[in-house]
């Protein structure tokens, strides 16, 4: 105690400023948010204005990203799938299968036996009565074929499955996947359209910081002047507002994500009732950790903006007329 | 300490305020500025406060050249200059205390440094006991002393005040002044604008007067 006394009694040393500089900036900080406080209710409603706004493209992403992870679950299975005539038993199947993965349109081939159909019709169960009844296994062996990625658009995969089927062995095949392409390409619509809805949006936040801001600047014009008469330099007083329009974003994104997690909280149970109905694990995620960064992140910039867009407008600094 | 040369002001809507103004004032001087209004006196004040420029001629303030200050160096020019208002410039909302602690708080001072010296300058302008009052509560001579407190609660060495006793009575102008006077004897070089010549002229000090923007008298050195 004493020491730290002593210390400060020789003024400020060279090593203490950027402490000094920090505290300032600290106690700034502190001082805007009391002010916001202040002002509750005007307060309140430019940062659910600014939490709303990005609560939208937000909810967006957080559909798209689960769309996709539900969608991501179904990619594994197979482009084509080639059922073989019955009269083809194991021996030739595995033969044609190895020769199909030669193709070059073709990555791999997963052959699917009877006995291993029949195990997997058993496991969804609800058929053991009716499986009980029948003493022939009455599948027939399956070839499920991966194209390589340049195979995978819908025409050349319509060509491949032409091919398979002049096959001899072919019964007949079923495309699995070209719904899926349309489905992705959907999702890769909304996606772009959430960008730019939360480009807009964003714009948005910027006009309503900005006119909050210049609000705030022009309710305190005269202790500006005052300050600026006692000699405040001009980043001493542009630094209240840019750490006001900071806190706006920043409590308008935790709206934000406030506002998106309480909205998923909501629909996790239906959406697993749902998912379970279809006999899948699927679980609703919110907004990831990554995804929360990249929202305050650009909540606290937006804020930033903002804020200084209206205090270049409208703090001149101490100009002489 | 304050050296006018040439130095001339025309404002757009009022044509020329102040015209061939020449004067120096020594370190540690007290002056007063008369003249009727709008003889030149406020704009005399406001261009040693840097709030305003001169259309010609040269202004050396404290070293300072104000011509060719940067505008970066203009708020630690001004933390050089107290200036006194006749309408106190005091925001109502905030307390004394935080009145006067402007000047610090914007320099950076650190609290403790910043609780010691507001006391020490509203104790030596008497208003001690009143430092979480607001400038609303007090008298009219009580608010003029808050402002002169914030004035050189930063030790500036130059103190300027535009018609500081405008709306007191004589009593409060004299005790005002005298306090003036305090600041004189420990070095601080003031110059006073102002329209009460009974209390000048029993001041004795220098004395300018300007008429029309031009000084048409200096008495020089009491």
């Amino acid at each position: 105690m004493a020491k730290q006394r002593s210390r400060r009694r020789r003024g400020p040393r060279l090593l203490d400023l950027p402490g000094i500089w920090l505290g300032q900036h600290w106690q700034t900080a502190l001082e805007t948010l009391g002010r916001l406080k202040e002002n509750p209710l005007p307060s309140a409603m430019t940062v659910a204005v600014i939490g709303i706004s990005l609560a939208l493209p937000a909810a967006l992403y957080v559909m798209t990203d689960n769309l996709r992870t539900m969608a991501g679950g179904w990619d594994q299975t197979a482009a084509i799938s080639l059922f073989l005539r019955f009269e083809t038993d194991d021996t030739h199947a595995k033969r044609l299968s190895q020769d199909l993965a030669t193709w070059s349109e073709i990555s791999r081939v997963h052959l699917i036996t009877r006995e291993q159909a029949l195990e997997e019709f058993r496991a969804l169960g609800g058929f053991e009565e009716a499986l009980e009844e029948i003493t022939k296994n009455p599948l027939p062996i399956v070839l499920a074929i991966y194209p390589t990625p340049t195979y995978s658009t819908p025409e050349l995969l319509e060509g491949l499955q032409d091919k398979l089927l002049k096959l001899p062995e072919a019964d007949f095949a079923r495309m699995d996947t070209l719904w899926l392409q349309r489905f992705q390409a959907i999702l890769d619509l909304v996606q772009s359209g959430s960008l730019l809805l939360g480009l807009l949006l964003g714009i948005g936040v910027l006009l309503i910081v900005g006119n909050t801001i210049r609000l705030e600047i022009l309710n305190r014009r005269i202790e500006i002047e005052i300050m600026e008469l006692v000699g405040a330099t001009a980043a001493f007083i542009r630094r209240p507002f840019l750490y006001a329009g900071a806190w706006y974003g920043l409590l308008g994104g935790a709206t934000a994500w406030l506002l998106v997690t309480i909205s998923v909280l909501l629909l996790q149970q239906p959406v697993s009732r749902l998912a379970s109905l279809y006999r899948s694990e699927f679980q609703l995620s919110g907004l990831g950790f990554a995804a929360t960064g990249v929202t305050l992140g650009a909540s606290v910039l937006l804020g930033l903006i903002g804020s200084w867009i209206a205090v270049n407008r409208h703090l001149r600094g101490a100009e002489p007329q | 300490m304050i050296r006018f040369e040439n130095v001339f002001k025309r404002y757009p809507e009022r044509g020329e305020a102040l015209g061939s103004v020449n004067l120096e004032v020594q370190a540690g001087e007290m002056v007063f500025l008369t003249g009727h209004s709008g003889a030149g006196k406020s704009t005399m004040l406001r261009l040693i406060g840097l709030i305003e420029r001169p259309t010609r001629g040269q202004i050396v303030v404290n070293g300072r050249n104000l011509a060719t200050l940067p505008r970066r160096q203009i708020p630690f020019y001004r933390r050089e200059v107290g200036m006194i208002f006749q309408d106190h410039r005091l925001l109502p909302d905030r307390s004394v205390f935080d009145n006067v602690a402007m000047p610090l708080v914007v320099a950076g001072v650190g609290q403790k440094e910043i609780g010691r010296r507001v006391r020490a300058a509203l104790d030596q302008v008497g208003l001690l006991s009143r430092e979480r009052a607001t400038p609303v509560a007090l008298s009219g001579g009580e608010q003029q002393r808050v402002g002169i407190a914030r004035a050189v609660v930063g030790r500036p060495p130059v103190l300027v005040a535009d018609e500081p006793t405008g709306n007191l009575d004589p009593d409060l102008s004299r005790e005002i002044f005298e306090l003036f006077e305090r600041f004189h004897y420990v070095g601080v070089t003031l110059m006073i604008a102002t329209h009460d010549l009974n209390l000048v002229k029993s001041m004795r000090h220098r004395t300018l007067t300007l008429d029309a923007g031009r000084l048409v008298n200096d008495t020089g050195d009491w």
